[in-house]
């Protein structure tokens, strides 16, 4: 494993191309006519002639072919990540960086949202579109903020959709997004574990092995999962090129994606950008593990609560009250 | 046919195809009509396949619609073939022996749809493969998806290779033998309800959706089904026995009368428990009831439809309870339709959409399935038509000749 490893980073590109796992080989015997018509297939589309070129044919047939992330060594994972990249080039002419970083040991993130401080500028949903990738056309956000009457704490009770000036004299604001339960209904009801809960608590999707199916979005009791309807679309200028496998990288349509705790920021230590782009300080994130950290400081000396305690989702996502 | 010494399984498909590609001038109409429609859908699904479920009515709140909805009231159809088959290879029934394999290839029909309708609410149909044991991950037992993936498609294997047998064995001109498929019988009307009861327990076992999450949906999901279903087959059976030389007897209508009444009753009187439940002591628990039943926040598409189904579902069970006919066919079959009907309306839309609404964070959508969803559906119905007439046409052709050859 750790040989192959060395030998891998050294010759990552001239791997994808060129050497083949036994899998890859099983496909390279196979005539490149098959290879082009079904990969023109697994988009949904004929190509037109100047797109069909033969090694966007053959990155499309290795994609549509490679396995679960989960099952994927770190070779596997550095090659898919290597046509990723390239593919971007090819297809969108972007420079993007794919990263798969694994989860930092000892580390199990947490959030808390104080909603006392929260004053409804949704600041933190703009960042988070814009980190994410997330479609503008139909306007997809992970963070719906809802503006509350005095004496309620259910956000179905709360007005989602305001629109005007804030903050509003007795009102009060609520967050949410995907709580990462630590006892997931989504990640239980997938057919094929396309989605789970990595080891430091953050629920993903992979992308790729995603079949559309919608099961975990009917299971999900706090909505904290959107699908791709069509083919996403982002300004190309403002597309964010440090992305992750797991995290804010093209998403094909057909496919579920859900706040991801921005794991291409957090597994490099940063902060989500929701909790950076809160102007209130609203937002707190961090390892739940960690005694000194601001979360476990928050857990312990705050009145905190979370939603729908009863379903028994144990969400890693609390409410508290200054 | 050709003559009995030549015949083998190669004659058995060809006979198949010859037979069904013969017929009067209004039965070629009614298959291209068929042809017509399925494509419709095809094109209709290619529209959908490059732009994406994004021109369907389904969004992130109704994330399940018309096909979902469809899927859900054809596993009923589907089990429902069990009413003939339990009668009529455990309980020896001479009615129900004679038109076992119509219902049989209606469950055929009806699985084949199911799984077409399936297909096309896959975001990612390409990548179905990942669902295959082997070559891909199969979540079992964890999801009640991968069950119902392996009982439909199991269902559908038993509901295909015993009448096979069967037939293949009159069509060689010998019995079948009993004690090769009576396993398979049994299995088959186990395998009837569970296919039910797992596709329940998929919404049953979701406590996101207190609309769902309802220990009385498996068993009402039954109830619906044998009445549905039987109401279903008497239908196709009168439509054989008026345009084919295959004459039902009177009397397995009777019989059926009986199986929908019992079912249809019950389900009406568990819908009423759930009414009763969701509105004598209202909790949030109840909006999506309180959507479906009176409207919401302004949006009322599902009102009508669901009264009509409920008024109409009622006074189909009532004539049929009480008969005023005399089990006159002019009576009882308009009666199976409007039954049917109903029950599609509040089993299929009338259970999936509210469901879904409001959004477990409040939100209240209207849904409207789109064209494409209509044209696809309408496809994937033709096609299941088509296989059922298919499927039938050979087995009555094949059981004609063996009864003929039985008596001489």
């Amino acid at each position: 494993m750790s040989s192959e490893q060395k030998d891998t980073v050294t010759t990552i590109s001239e791997d994808v191309m060129e050497k083949s796992s036994s899998r890859r080989s099983f496909i390279k015997g196979l005539s490149l006519a098959a290879a082009a018509g079904s990969a023109a297939l697994a988009t949904g589309c004929i190509p037109t002639a100047n797109a069909a070129s033969s090694e966007e044919m053959k990155l499309r047939w290795q994609e549509f072919f490679k396995k679960n992330y989960r099952l994927m060594n770190q070779k596997e994972k550095e090659d898919t990540v290597t046509r990723l990249e390239r593919l971007a080039k090819i297809q969108d002419d972007m420079y993007v960086q794919v990263g798969h970083e694994a989860p930092i040991e000892k580390v199990l993130y947490g959030y808390a949202f104080n909603i006392t401080r929260c004053e409804g500028f949704m600041e933190c949903v703009t960042a988070c579109v814009k980190e994410n990738n997330l479609d503008r056309k139909t306007n997809t956000q992970y963070i719906r903020i809802f503006e509350m009457e005095p004496g309620k704490l259910d956000p179905s009770t709360g007005n989602g959709a305001y629109f005007h000036k804030v903050p509003v004299d007795d009102k009060f604001y609520m967050g949410t997004q995907c709580f990462h339960c630590e006892n997931a209904p989504c990640t239980k009801a997938c057919p094929t574990k396309a989605t789970w809960k990595e080891p430091d608590g953050i629920v993903v999707v992979d992308y790729d092995w995603c079949i559309g199916c919608r099961y975990c979005q009917a299971a999900c009791p706090y909505y904290g999962r959107r699908f791709n309807w069509g083919q996403a679309e982002v300004p190309k200028e403002e597309i964010t090129t440090k992305q992750h496998y797991l995290g804010n990288r093209k998403r094909p349509k057909g496919k579920m994606e859900k706040c991801t705790f921005c794991i291409q920021r957090t597994r490099k230590g940063r902060l989500p950008a929701c909790v950076e782009a809160c102007p209130t300080g609203s937002r707190v994130f961090g390892n739940l593990l960690d005694p000194d950290s601001e979360i476990r400081y928050v857990l312990k000396h705050k009145k905190v609560f979370r939603m729908k305690d009863e379903l028994g989702t144990e969400p890693k996502f609390w409410y508290f009250i200054d | 046919m050709s003559t009995r010494s030549k015949r083998n399984l190669i004659t058995f498909f060809t006979d198949a195809v010859r037979w069904n590609i013969k017929g009067s001038i209004s039965f070629q109409i009614f298959r291209i009509v068929l042809l017509l429609f399925m494509g419709l859908g095809i094109y209709a699904y290619s529209y959908q396949a490059r732009y994406g479920l994004a021109v369907t009515g389904m969004n992130d709140i109704v994330s399940w619609g018309f096909y979902i909805s469809n899927f859900t009231f054809l596993v009923g159809v589907a089990a429902a073939a069990v009413m003939l088959i339990l009668p009529a290879y455990i309980f020896h029934d001479p009615d129900f022996h004679r038109v076992v394999i119509i219902g049989e290839g209606v469950a055929v029909g009806a699985l084949i749809m199911c799984l077409s309708f399936i297909m096309v609410d896959l975001g990612g149909p390409l990548q179905a493969w990942h669902l295959i044991p082997g070559i891909g991950i199969f979540n079992f037992p964890s999801s009640i998806l991968a069950w119902d993936v392996l009982v439909i498609n199991g269902y559908l294997l038993l509901n295909a290779l015993v009448p096979a047998y069967i037939l293949y064995s009159h069509y060689k001109g010998r019995e079948a033998d009993e004690r090769k498929y009576r396993p398979f019988v049994f299995l088959s009307i186990f395998w009837a309800f569970s296919i039910h009861m797992v596709t329940a327990f998929l919404y049953q076992g979701l406590p996101a959706r207190p609309f769902w999450n309802n220990p009385l949906m498996g068993p009402r999901f039954l109830a619906s089904a044998f009445a549905a279903g039987p109401a279903l087959i008497a239908l196709v059976l009168a439509i054989i026995h008026s345009v084919t030389t295959y004459k039902i007897d009177r009397s397995v209508f009777n019989k059926l009368r009986l199986i929908i009444v019992i079912s249809a009753i019950i389900n009406l009187i568990m819908l009423f428990s759930e009414i009763f439940k969701e509105f004598y002591f209202p909790t949030h628990h109840s909006s999506s009831a309180v959507y479906l039943f009176f409207g919401m926040d302004g949006h009322n598409s599902l009102v009508p439809w669901i009264w009509t189904s409920i008024c109409v579902n009622f006074l189909a069970t009532l004539v049929l309870a009480f008969n005023p006919g005399k089990n006159n066919p002019k009576v009882l079959l308009p009666a199976c339709l409007f039954l049917f009907v109903a029950i599609w309306m509040e089993k299929g839309i009338g259970l999936i959409v509210p469901g879904l609404i409001p959004s477990p964070l409040g939100e209240v959508v209207d849904y409207l399935p789109t064209w494409v969803e209509l044209f696809v559906t309408l496809g994937i119905l033709s096609l299941g038509i088509t296989v059922v007439t298919w499927l039938i046409r050979t087995a009555l052709i094949i059981e004609e000749h063996h009864q003929r050859d039985t008596a001489e």
